[in-house]
């Protein structure tokens, strides 16, 4: 076992571990904290993958602000008592297993019945200067939109948020 | 490549290591009396709280944090931008310009309506 595999194996499981804590915490503040930290252990895992650019947009959007989003909802709907915020619902736990089992089982084909070597040996030298190039390039366009995109997001934000003070 | 991380690692290993041995050695060192429902109260300046500490919070913080994320993802786009920026030329920091005009007509907008007033 070299030592990448010894790092895998830390950070998979500190990533289920988060996870775990996610669903059995029964203050919903932290499961949002623990959904950080498994944020951060599925980015470790995309560096591990050579993914460095995708692993740094998980830390920058999803651990740094949709986290931030995620915590500043749950404050602003805050029910009376916090430690009763994520309860197990007993009814719901024997669909949701089902549910989840089958989900499972599907993305456990996906997994089997994708060839992976492919990927592997065409992986690119410097993706981000790749990305750029595109960007600036052939997808100009799109890029351009993405910027509408997100200022529709912050007006349309605003004229909801607005509405509910 | 994945060894340029190793730097990284073990500048997490540190973070989590030193504040580790600071609370251990002052764990270590320090007496051990009985807690007192006084010390066990939540720090808030040395005052003591008055009513619950989990409360509800403006929609205000909701919306920094939407204008936070949309700023964020505009990072995103503008960091492969920065590395190649040297060889990308006059088109593309035209472009990046106008991206960034797109953008702030939003923070205008927010400005406009108040979301980043602070009360």
């Amino acid at each position: 076992m070299s030592i990448l595999d010894l790092v895998f194996i830390v950070t998979a499981g500190i990533t289920i571990l988060a996870s775990i804590g996610v669903v059995t915490s029964k203050n919903i503040l932290h499961s949002a904290l623990f959904l950080v930290l498994s944020f951060l252990g599925v980015a470790t895992i995309y560096f591990q993958l050579n993914a460095a650019f995708l692993g740094l947009v998980q830390i920058m959007i999803y651990a740094g602000a949709i986290s931030v989003l995620i915590i500043f909802a749950i404050m602003l709907v805050m029910s009376e008592d916090i430690n009763q915020s994520n309860l197990t619902h007993k009814k719901g736990s024997f669909i949701g297993v089902i549910v989840a089992g089958f989900f499972t089982f599907l993305v456990s084909i996906s997994i089997v019945s994708t060839k992976f070597g492919a990927v592997f040996n065409n992986a690119l030298e410097n993706p981000v200067e790749d990305i750029a190039v595109m960007l600036m390039g052939d997808f100009v366009i799109a890029f351009e939109v993405a910027a509408i995109l997100l200022l529709v997001a912050i007006v349309g934000a605003i004229i909801i948020a607005k509405g509910a003070d | 490549m994945l060894t340029d991380y190793a730097t990284i690692g073990l500048f997490m290993l540190l973070a989590v290591l030193f504040p580790l041995a600071a609370l251990g050695l002052a764990w270590a060192v320090r007496p051990k009396p009985q807690d007192t429902p006084g010390k066990l109260t939540p720090y808030e300046c040395g005052v003591d709280t008055i009513g619950p500490t989990w409360i509800r919070f403006k929609v205000n913080y909701f919306l920094y944090a939407l204008v936070f994320l949309a700023f964020s993802i505009e990072t995103i786009f503008l960091y492969p931008w920065a590395v190649k920026f040297n060889s990308l030329g006059l088109f593309a920091f035209v472009e990046m310009l106008i991206f960034i005009t797109i953008l702030v007509v939003g923070l205008w907008y927010a400005w406009k309506e108040g979301a980043l007033e602070w009360y």
